[in-house]
C-alpha cells in the first residue's frame, strides 16, 4: 500500500480527496505544519479510523475534510468539487448539507433540551417547527432516548449525551460523518455501545472518518489511517 | 417560512432572556430609564402646550387683554381717610386705541362693579360686568336661554342683565329663567339672556368669570359712577376707577404683537403711572412654548444620556455573553450556521432585551406624568407618538449597541470557538 493515495484504484470515484494539502499556522515567528503534504482519497461508504500519536495532525485533518477549514496549500475535491477556494457561506452550506460531526467533548448546547440539540441542524435547513420536533423524536429513539425528549444535556450522563450528539449528527441525513475520538470522555462498556452505534451506521451506508488512538476502538473501522508529523504514514484495510 | 423563523429567534432571545432574569433586567435599566424620561417629558411638555392651546382658544389668538393694575406706591396711602385711590383704564383709552391703532378691529371696554344679587329668598354675590354688546362677539360663549345685549339696550340705557349659567341656577334655581326681575345691589333688572361661562383653568385668566352680570355700560355708569366703595376692616376704600379692562382684538394673528406693542406705546403716553397691565396670550402660547423646549432639551439629554449608558451597558454584556458562549457559536457554526444566522442571533437577543426594556420603560414612562397629575395637580398628555418613538429607540439601541458585539461574535473561528472552554 502507497501513501500516495492519488495513484491508488479507489481515486476515481473518491468521496473525498486531497492533493498534497498543507496546513501551516504561524505562531509567532515560527511556522507549525500541522498538515505537510496530504494526498489521499477516500471511497464512498468506507469507515476509516485515523491514528497516530498527540499532535501528528489528525484533528487539523478532520476540521479540514469537514470544511471547517480551508487549506493553506493544495486542493480539497468532495465528490469532485473543488472546496478550497470556496466563501465562508459556500463551506457552510456545505456543512449544513453533507457532514454531521460528533466530538470528544459532545458539544452540546446547554440551554438546550436533548429535542432542541438535536433539531438544531433542522432549523438552518428552514425545516418547520412541527416537522424539525417530529424528526428529532424519531432520532432521539433511534439512540434509545426517547423518553429524554425535555432534559438538558446536564442532566444526561456522557453516553447518553454522546448518543444525543450522534442523533444530532444525523438530523440532516448526510454523507460524512466525522467523528473526533468520540468515547474518549466514556468508560470502556459505554464508548463500545457507542462504537456498535457508528458500526452500524456505517453498515447502513454511512461514510465515517473517526479520529481515535485507541486500537480497540480503531477495529470497529474497516479502514486505518496513520499519520505521523502532518504526514499520512500508512494506510490499512480493504482498500 | 422566513417569517416563521424569525418568530423562532425572538422565542429563543426571549428563552435565553428568562434564563438570565435578574442579568437581563439590570443590563436594561438604562433603557428603562431613558425611555421612561423620554415619555414623562414629553407628556409634561405636551401637557403643558395642551393646556396653553386650551386657554388660548378661550381667550381667542388675536385678542389683546388690557387690565387696570392697582400701582404698588398707592397701597399704603389707602389706611388715610378720605383718600381716594386712582388708576385704571381711561374711556380715553378705549377710544384712542380704537381710533388710532388701524389693525384694530374694536375693543370692549369693561367696568367692574361687584354687588349682591338679590331674587327672593336667593342671594350671591355677583360681579356687574358693564360693557357694550361687543363683549358678546369678542369672547363668544353659548347662550342658553333668551339673547345677550344688543345695541337698543345700550343705546336705551336699558335696565336689562345677562347672566351666567352659574349665577342663574344659583339664583333663578330651576324656575322660569328669562323675563324675571333680579335686584343686583338697589338696582332691578329684568333678565334678558343666559350664557354659558368658562371654569378658570391653570395660570391665565379668561375675561368672564361664572358669577357675571352683564349690563350695557351705559346703565353701569349712569348708576354706580366711577368711585368703587370697599369696606375693609374697620375703614373705608375708596378708588376711582374708569375701566377695568378693555378686551382688544386684532385683524390677523400676525398683527397681535407689533398692536400690543403699539397699545403699550400708546397707553405710556397718557398714563403716568403702570396702573395697567397688557396681558397677550398668543405671547403666552409663546412663552409655554420655550420653556417646554428648554424643558425638553434638559430632559432630553437625560434621557440620551441615559440610553448611551444604557447602551454601552447592553453591549458589555452582550460582549460578555459571546464570550460565555464561544463554545456555542462553534457548535452552530460547525453544524453549518453562516455567519449572517449568527449575527442574527445575537441581535434579535439584544433587541429583544430592550424593548422589554423599553416595554417597562414605557410603563414607567407612563405613570410618572399621572402621578405628577395626581399628586403635583400639573396637566399632562400621554401622546401616541411619544410611545410609537419611545418603542423605536429602544429597538435602535438593541440594533445599535448589539450590532458590535453580534459582528464579533460571527467573525469567531469555527475551530477555535469549537475549542474555547
Ligand atoms: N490553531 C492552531 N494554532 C497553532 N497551532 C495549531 C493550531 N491547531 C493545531 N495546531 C498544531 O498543529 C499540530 C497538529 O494538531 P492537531 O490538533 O491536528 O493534533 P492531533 O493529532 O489531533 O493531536 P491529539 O491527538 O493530541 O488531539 C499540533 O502541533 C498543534 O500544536
Ligand atoms: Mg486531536
Amino acid at each position: 500500500m502507497t501513501p500516495d493515495a492519488a495513484n491508488s484504484p479507489v481515486a476515481t470515484d473518491a468521496l473525498v480527496r486531497l492533493d498534497s494539502v498543507h496546513k501551516i499556522y504561524q505562531m509567532g515567528i515560527t511556522q507549525v505544519h500541522a498538515l505537510a503534504g496530504v494526498s489521499l482519497a477516500l471511497a464512498r461508504g468506507s469507515f476509516w479510523a485515523i491514528m497516530g500519536p498527540s499532535g501528528s495532525g489528525k484533528s487539523t485533518m478532520l476540521n479540514l475534510l469537514g470544511c471547517l477549514d480551508r487549506p493553506t496549500r493544495g486542493r480539497y475535491l468532495l465528490d469532485g468539487q473543488d472546496i478550497s477556494a470556496l466563501s465562508d457561506d459556500d463551506l457552510s452550506e456545505i456543512r449544513l448539507r453533507r457532514f454531521g460531526f460528533i466530538f470528544q467533548s459532545f458539544n452540546l448546547i446547554p440551554q438546550l433540551t436533548v429535542q432542541e440539540n438535536i433539531e438544531l441542524p433542522l432549523y438552518y435547513l428552514g425545516w418547520d417547527a412541527a416537522a424539525g420536533a417530529a424528526r428529532a423524536r424519531e432520532l432521539a429513539e433511534m439512540v434509545a432516548l426517547g423518553d429524554r425528549l425535555h432534559h438538558r444535556p446536564t442532566e444526561l450522563s456522557g453516553g447518553e449525551q454522546q448518543r444525543v450528539a450522534i442523533a444530532r449528527s444525523l438530523a440532516n441525513t448526510p454523507d460524512i460523518l466525522l467523528v473526533d475520538e468520540p468515547t474518549g470522555n466514556l468508560d470502556t462498556a459505554t464508548g463500545e455501545q457507542i462504537m456498535e452505534l457508528l458500526a452500524q451506521l456505517n453498515a447502513e451506508g454511512r461514510t465515517i472518518l473517526m479520529v481515535t488512538h485507541e486500537q480497540n476502538i480503531a477495529a470497529y473501522a474497516t479502514h486505518r489511517l496513520h499519520m505521523i508529523d502532518g504526514k499520512i504514514d500508512r494506510m490499512e484495510g480493504d482498500l | 417560512m422566513r417569517h416563521l423563523r424569525a418568530i423562532r429567534n425572538v422565542q429563543l432571545g426571549i428563552k435565553t432572556l428568562i434564563l438570565h432574569k435578574l442579568r437581563s433586567l439590570l443590563t436594561v435599566l438604562g433603557v428603562v430609564f431613558g425611555v421612561g424620561s423620554v415619555i414623562a417629558m414629553l407628556s409634561i411638555g405636551e401637557g403643558a402646550s395642551h393646556e396653553a392651546m386650551q386657554q388660548l382658544e378661550k381667550l381667542g389668538n388675536k385678542n389683546i387683554l388690557l387690565m387696570a393694575a392697582k400701582p404698588t406706591e398707592d397701597e399704603s396711602a389707602t389706611v388715610q381717610e378720605g383718600f381716594v385711590s386712582v388708576y385704571g383704564l381711561l374711556y380715553e383709552d378705549d377710544v384712542r386705541i380704537r381710533q388710532s391703532i388701524p389693525s384694530v378691529v374694536r375693543t370692549v371696554p369693561v367696568k367692574e362693579i361687584r354687588k349682591n344679587g338679590r331674587l327672593g329668598e336667593r342671594s350671591l354675590e355677583l360681579r356687574i360686568v358693564g360693557t357694550t354688546p361687543e363683549w358678546f362677539g369678542l369672547v363668544q360663549r353659548n347662550v342658553l336661554a333668551g339673547r345677550v345685549l344688543n345695541q337698543r339696550d345700550f343705546d336705551q340705557h336699558s335696565a336689562v342683565c345677562v347672566l351666567t349659567e352659574h349665577g342663574a341656577r344659583r339664583l333663578l334655581a330651576t324656575g322660569h329663567t328669562v323675563g324675571q326681575a333680579v335686584r343686583i345691589g338697589e338696582h332691578h333688572y329684568e333678565v334678558i339672556g343666559i350664557v354659558q361661562s368658562e371654569q378658570v383653568v391653570g395660570s391665565i385668566r379668561t375675561p368672564d368669570l361664572n358669577v357675571d352680570a352683564y349690563i350695557p355700560i351705559s346703565v353701569a355708569r349712569e348708576r354706580y359712577g366711577d368711585i368703587i366703595i370697599h369696606s375693609a376692616v374697620g375703614s373705608f376704600l375708596r378708588e376711582r376707577v374708569e375701566l377695568h379692562q378693555i378686551l382688544v382684538q386684532v385683524d390677523t394673528v400676525e398683527n397681535v404683537e407689533p398692536t400690543a406693542q403699539a397699545i403699550e406705546a400708546l397707553l405710556k403716553r397718557f398714563h403716568k403711572r403702570q396702573d395697567y397691565r397688557i396681558n397677550v396670550p398668543l405671547a403666552l402660547l409663546r412663552q409655554t412654548e420655550a420653556t417646554k423646549r428648554r424643558f425638553n432639551i434638559v430632559l432630553g439629554s437625560i434621557a440620551g444620556i441615559s440610553l448611551l449608558v444604557g447602551g454601552i451597558g447592553i453591549m458589555n454584556i452582550m460582549l460578555a455573553s459571546v464570550t460565555e458562549r464561544t463554545r456555542e457559536i462553534g457548535i452552530r457554526r460547525a453544524i453549518g450556521a453562516k455567519r449572517r444566522q449568527i449575527v442574527m442571533q445575537f441581535l434579535i437577543e439584544t433587541v429583544v432585551l430592550t424593548t422589554v426594556g423599553g416595554l417597562i420603560g414605557i410603563g414607567i414612562g407612563v405613570m410618572i406624568p399621572w402621578a405628577i397629575t395626581h399628586f403635583a395637580g400639573m396637566p399632562t398628555v400621554v401622546p401616541l407618538y411619544s410611545i410609537i418613538l419611545s418603542m423605536g429607540i429602544s429597538v435602535s439601541v438593541g440594533i445599535i449597541f448589539g450590532l458590535y458585539p453580534a459582528i464579533r461574535a460571527a467573525r469567531l473561528d469555527p475551530i477555535t470557538a469549537l475549542r474555547h472552554e
